[in-house]
């Protein structure tokens, strides 16, 4: 079982890894549609990426308003 | 017509297979230009049903299959008509693409649809009209019509309710989430799930396989298993009329065409 902390930089790296944001320029607390640079097609993007990752299911009225990593781990980490 | 390029979308028919290709930016909205391009498929189909064995459907786009009807032309050509006048024309739009998505869907031959990224509301309908689904395993589905007033318009529902069970079809609706392409296999509406960027490749595999079989077989398979739920294709028609003359629905489209949210599909 992963803990929270793991899945966090599971989803950092990930992130950094499809969205082209160099490894480590990436923080827990950052807010991802601004570093990231995302639109709403990309939100639905990375939402499949996490799915697929993780092997969960995450409703995406789950993740509405979560803007930040550390906020969207942890609904990840409840579904793990 | 074996070939056509239009402004939203193109077909090459080769070998008795044909391909429609979805085209328009920025995801494949269907709007009035589709439409007319969609029907006009429909006609070079009728026209080549004897010679051909499968068609497959699918998108160019990199963002997805589509993300459905285009909600800005619906809103922009509506805001200044009366209730009435706003009902009329939006139940001659649906009359329209009825013809075009239940002449796809009876088709006597064999249909793939190749669907990558966003396959929402009306364009997950167009992928219902198809007999097998093929999604790369990034696609979504999603029937997001619920958070502007209204219900799934293109013979969505009732294609969903003819093909699956009725539980999955309860979440879809009333929630507006959308699933992934794991989920869409696991409750049977996906057929074939393919690696990222290869559900057309293996659309094409599967139609390959199907030109092996007779046509006149084929086709009474087909309209033997595949019904079309024309009653509550009707009714859904109604429906989606009745719901769209509140003003309540013209003032979620506003608000839909205004938003920036990173997911405008939910209220």
């Amino acid at each position: 079982m992963r803990t929270l902390e793991q899945t966090t930089q599971e989803v950092l790296d990930l992130a950094s890894k499809h969205f082209h944001v160099p490894p480590g320029s990436l923080a827990p607390e950052d807010d991802f549609f601004k570093k990231l640079g995302i639109d709403s097609l990309q939100t639905l993007e990375m939402l499949s990426r996490l799915e697929n990752h993780f092997g969960i299911e995450l409703p995406d009225y789950e993740v509405q308003g979560v803007s930040d990593f550390r906020t969207l781990a942890s609904r990840i980490q409840s579904r793990l | 017509m074996k070939s056509f390029t239009g402004k939203t979308l193109r077909w090459a028919w080769r070998n008795s297979v044909m391909e429609l290709t979805l085209d328009r930016e920025p995801a494949n909205e269907i709007g009035l230009a589709m439409l007319a391009e969609l029907e006009q498929f429909v006609s070079a189909i009728e026209g080549l049903a004897p010679e051909t064995s499968a068609c497959i459907i699918h998108s160019e786009r990199k963002h997805g299959f589509s993300a459905g009807a285009d909600l800005r032309e619906l809103y922009h050509g509506s805001a200044q008509l009366s209730g009435k006048e706003r009902v009329s024309g939006v139940r001659a739009f649906l009359e329209r693409i009825h013809a075009v998505f239940n002449a796809i869907d009876a088709a006597p031959f064999t249909t793939i649809a190749a669907v990558h990224g966003v396959c929402f509301g009306g364009g997950f309908e167009l992928a219902l009209t198809c007999d097998i689904i093929v999604a790369d395993k990034m696609a979504r589905f999603a029937f997001p019509e619920l958070r502007l007033g209204l219900i799934p318009g293109f013979g969505g529902i009732p294609r969903l309710k003819r093909d699956l069970g009725n539980a999955f079809i309860r979440e879809l609706l009333l929630t507006g989430r959308s699933v992934n392409a794991a989920r869409a296999q696991g409750v049977g509406l996906v057929a074939q799930l393919a690696a990222e960027g290869e559900a057309l490749r293996i659309a094409r595999a599967t139609a390959e396989q199907i030109v092996k079989f007779d046509g006149v077989t084929r086709a009474a398979a087909k309209k033997f298993i595949k019904p079309i739920p024309h009653e509550e294709l009707r009714r859904e028609i109604d429906l989606f009329c009745e719901l769209f003359e509140r003003p309540a629905v013209m003032a979620a489209l506003g608000k839909f065409v205004e938003s920036t949210d990173a997911m405008p599909y939910l209220p």
